[in-house]
């Protein structure tokens, strides 16, 4: 007999809460590509397990109707790594934000992506924080002016990428919320990788910080400003494929594709290439860079989680299942008769 | 060769103490198991620096390791030294005044030159200024007898000198009549050659200077102590918790996860609990106090027994976890083995001062179970009460311990397992598509738990975190009566506990002075209780477990007496609690000097109070 995957449909991962962010978040269409692609994997719904922080982002697993832990502040990993590491069997998702995953939390950020606990993240980046009304985030720009910081915030922003990247992770990716498509493909793509993966998503805050993406996303824009990775495939962007990149010394160059030809200098992308990962994270816009969307970086390494049932059962193996009046009774003991 | 007379003690005090390198533990801990195996009824009482190796010599770097042994039943370390052994002059100024009056002061002479002086920072030489005249001092050139003895394994200089503390161990095993095979016994399977043979000959050599050096006026048996039967073992606190996690994994056949971050006096629980991995409990040394916590509350959450363990600083970072685990309610054990605060305070010296924030330091009404072990040999039980109560009713539950009991150690009668009850209950179980909604806080009648839905069964998918609960469903709810009724619901959950608490045992007098005590000072309170009630007083002596609940029938209790007394490590907080609770004039006797209560000050204190 072939047990046969639930036929699941998107509605079914829609819980009977009623969604409470503003209208036009970018939230409601990362929601939308995630029980999309949860009803698409043909695994059994109880056997989701998503887990979020606090924030706007973090009100996410409300609305999945999957089981849901909405923990604290900053700490969503934490919590996922203690289920993972005890029941593997489960799909943990951890749900975060820039201010949740990268200030309160930047510490069990960092650590769950060196661990490879076999838990995929979420990271909604928008920039700044919602819940609490406008304050610059960690990945605002230098100079935001926000409510907190009337004059424009001092502190440079963390590149979240460039984080996990040096926090050993063992897959980085990035998406862009209103892109449907890519979008759905990352998420079902982080299902697939065993070990933390760390998915940043672009996501429009229309209230506090619209159009923060706006230079890149915008239809009139994006074919010009957006470079989709693919493994194996030039790095190549632009109508008709018009712009490439190049390696000039120990650096990306971009150059102009066309009549003289060009494309057997560009680089194609290779998931497993750590430096070349290095590289695209580290392109900046600015300086005429296209935003590279896509996975930036993807090996296998053991999991924290089966490496931790793994020593479990070697020790069970080695030793017997554990014989309790004999450890009560380890060391000396005498007897008073 | 004059044999001095046996003399026999009903009970002793013998305290080692050297630098922190010296292996002064090491001595005490062998001195303890000869003891023990001898039948003897004793407690001991390590006391270290903080620091690792703080500059040799100096009195910072003073380690020392206190035991009484007794022919009869005891309940504390003994306040002060009838012995003690002192490797150096800092460790000789430091706990000179640990030593009684006409105490033996066995004194390493190798280490007075001046250099050891001026590093002890004396001006004068104790040993030549009549500085010890109130005590018998036995000069003992420890150091050079142990090169001497050693000589032969060609260990070097450095190596050879640090088998000084069992040349110091063999002295104070001929001066109390104590066989040498166990600790040979121990050497022999520890060590490697040639380290076995040189320990083994500093040993010997010291147990054979005692005997013929006839510095000695007398020699000492303590005759064993008439314990109940059964079988013992010696046990410290930290290790006790540990076994009894362990004991829970086992009797609710669930995983323990325990989710740390090293932090002293509660390390010494992870490195008890690391190898009981075929125990079914699974450990976690954490980036912080805060994801040990939190990586907890997740096993929890997926059907594990939570445990998370730390000292006072870091259950302030858990609190904000453990309030989420009193809204989800799930259940989760949190240890505390106290030290002196407030902040980094005094690491390694005792204190009983988080009691309040163990029953108050989280934001909002967040209640919670809160047990206390009384003594080393209580741990084991304690950590079990406190797994079975948080799996009934799916709560956290503290365990107060503290630096005292923690590293502390006594006989404990070690229990026949097949006689534990079964802590086991049942997770929520499937449900169909045409079986009625789901309800996530549909609460049991009788201990009002919640469902233990854990991921990944069929039809259970819900949804849970901090904010408020709808009573029944579930979900996010702003509902000012439903937030007043789940304040008084998860109030009433910690308060059917006493349900499950024994009646109050009481030591003692049914009227007159009642002496009520939790954590540590149960064998200082004991002991003059006990001297009190020989003396005819009418007095009694409560130790409490169970601080929330009270137990349900200790406001009569302490009704009955005209005065209540509350010795306490801090400033008097079980006494707010009780005169909170109980409208009763309990009356705080409290000492926070990061030391015990002796039993002499206790009794002075005592006594000047019962008027």
């Amino acid at each position: 007999m072939t047990i046969q995957p639930p036929a699941y449909s998107k509605k079914d991962f829609m819980s009977d809460q009623i969604i409470r962010w503003c209208p036009g978040c970018g939230d409601y269409s990362i929601l939308s590509q995630v029980q999309t692609v949860f009803a698409g994997l043909g695994i059994p719904k109880e056997q989701f397990a998503v887990i979020s922080g606090i924030g706007c982002s973090s009100r996410f697993p409300y609305y999945m109707d999957t089981y849901g832990f909405h923990t604290i502040h900053g700490r969503a990993p934490t919590f996922a790594t203690g289920l993972k590491a005890t029941r593997p069997d489960l799909h943990v998702w951890v749900i975060t934000g820039d201010g949740d995953g990268l200030s309160i939390g930047g510490n069990h950020f960092a650590h769950v992506l060196r661990r490879n606990v076999d838990v995929n993240v979420l990271l909604f980046n928008n920039r700044i924080y919602g819940l609490t009304k406008g304050q610059y985030s960690p990945t605002s720009e230098v100079g935001k002016r926000t409510k907190s910081t009337p004059m424009g915030s001092l502190d440079a922003p963390f590149e979240p990428l460039r984080f996990a990247l040096g926090s050993g992770a063992s897959c980085i990716m990035r998406s862009i919320d209103i892109f449907a498509p890519h979008l759905r493909a990352q998420v079902e793509a982080a299902h697939h990788h065993t070990g933390t993966v760390l998915l940043e998503i672009y996501q429009n805050c229309n209230i506090f910080n619209d159009g923060a993406f706006a230079d890149f996303t915008d239809r009139k824009v994006r074919d010009e400003r957006v470079l989709y990775l693919e493994d194996g495939q030039p790095l190549v962007w632009g109508k008709a494929a018009r712009r490439g990149l190049v390696l000039d010394g120990l650096a990306l160059k971009v150059v102009e594709l066309g009549d003289e030809g060009g494309e057997d200098q560009v680089l194609r992308h290779d998931a497993s290439n750590r430096m070349l990962a290095q590289l695209l994270v580290d392109m900046d816009p600015a300086a005429g860079f296209p935003v590279a969307i896509g996975t930036f970086f993807a090996e296998h390494r053991t999991p924290y989680d089966v490496a931790f049932q793994e020593q479990l059962a070697e020790a069970t193996e080695r030793l017997g299942a554990g014989d309790l009046q004999k450890l009560l009774n380890a060391g000396d003991i005498w007897s008073v008769s | 060769m004059t044999t001095p007379p046996t003399t026999t003690l009903d009970r002793v005090v013998v305290r080692f103490a050297g630098d922190s390198g010296d292996g002064m533990q090491l001595a005490g801990t062998q001195f303890t198991r000869t003891s023990a195996l001898e039948g003897n009824d004793l407690a001991t009482l390590p006391d270290f620096p903080a620091e690792i190796r703080a500059p040799a010599g100096t009195p910072e770097g003073v380690s020392s390791f206190q035991i009484q042994l007794a022919s009869h039943e005891i309940f504390t370390p003994g306040d002060i030294a009838d012995a003690l052994v002192a490797l150096n002059p800092a460790a000789l100024t430091v706990n000179l005044s640990a030593v009684r009056e006409g105490g033996l002061v066995i004194v390493n002479t190798d280490k007075f030159g001046k250099i050891d002086l001026e590093k002890a920072r004396l001006s004068s030489n104790p040993l030549e200024d009549g500085s010890l005249e109130t005590w018998r001092v036995i000069p003992a050139p420890i150091s050079s007898l142990t090169l001497e003895a050693v000589e032969p394994f060609g260990l070097g200089r450095k190596h050879a000198d640090r088998c000084k503390n069992f040349f110091a161990l063999g002295v104070v095993y001929w001066l109390y009549g104590r066989p040498l095979d166990v600790t040979e016994a121990w050497i022999t399977k520890k060590f490697k050659a040639p380290f076995d043979d040189a320990n083994l000959a500093a040993l010997r050599a010291g147990h054979a200077w005692a005997e013929t050096s006839e510095l000695f006026q007398d020699h000492y048996e303590v005759p064993k102590a008439s314990l109940p039967t059964g079988t013992y073992r010696n046990l410290t606190g930290n290790m006790g918790i540990a076994l009894g996690l362990a004991a829970a994994a086992i009797t609710s056949k669930r995983t323990v996860f325990y989710g740390t971050y090293p932090i002293t006096p509660a390390s010494d629980i992870l490195h008890a609990l690391a190898p009981f991995k075929n125990f079914g409990v699974a450990t976690f040394q954490a980036e912080d106090e805060i994801a040990a916590v939190c990586a907890a509350i997740g096993a929890s959450y997926g059907g594990s027994i939570g445990v998370t363990g730390t000292s006072g600083p870091g259950l302030a970072l858990k609190a904000e976890a453990i309030g989420l685990a009193v809204c989800t309610e799930l259940p989760l054990i949190v240890v505390n083995v106290q030290r002196a605060g407030p902040s980094t305070g005094m690491p390694t010296k005792t204190e009983q001062a988080d009691l309040l924030q163990t029953m108050y330091g989280r934001n909002g009404e967040a209640p919670l179970a809160v047990l206390a072990a009384s003594r080393p040999s209580d741990c084991f039980e304690v950590a079990l009460e406190a797994a079975r109560l948080s799996l009934k009713y799916r709560t956290p539950v503290m365990v107060l311990s503290d630096g005292y009991i923690a590293n502390g150690a006594e006989p404990w009668p070690v229990p026949d397992v097949t006689a534990l009850p079964s802590i086991a209950v049942d997770n929520a179980p499937p449900r169909g598509p045409d079986d009625p909604p789901f309800l996530a806080y549909a609460r049991d009648p009788e201990t009002l738990a919640r469902p233990w839905a854990v991921p990944g069964t069929p039809g259970l998918e819900h949804r849970i975190g901090g904010l408020e609960k709808d009573d029944g469903t579930g979900n996010v709810s702003y509902d000012p009566a439903n937030h007043e009724k789940m304040s008084r619901l998860r109030e009433e959950k910690i308060r059917r506990m006493q349900q499950d608490i024994p009646p109050t045992a009481v030591h003692g007098t049914a009227d007159g002075v009642l002496v009520i005590g939790w954590g540590s000072t149960f064998g200082a309170i004991r002991t003059v209780v006990d001297q009190l009630l020989a003396d005819g007083e009418r007095v009694a002596h409560v130790h409490l477990r169970h601080i929330n609940p009270f137990p349900a029938d200790l406001g009569e209790l302490l009704a009955r007496y005209d005065k209540v007394l509350v010795p306490e490590l801090n400033l008097g907080q079980l006494s707010r609690l009780l005169r909170a609770e109980y409208l009763v004039d309990a009356v705080s006797v409290s000492k926070i000097q990061g030391q015990p209560f002796k039993t002499t000050e206790l009794k002075q204190r005592i006594t000047a109070l019962m008027g």
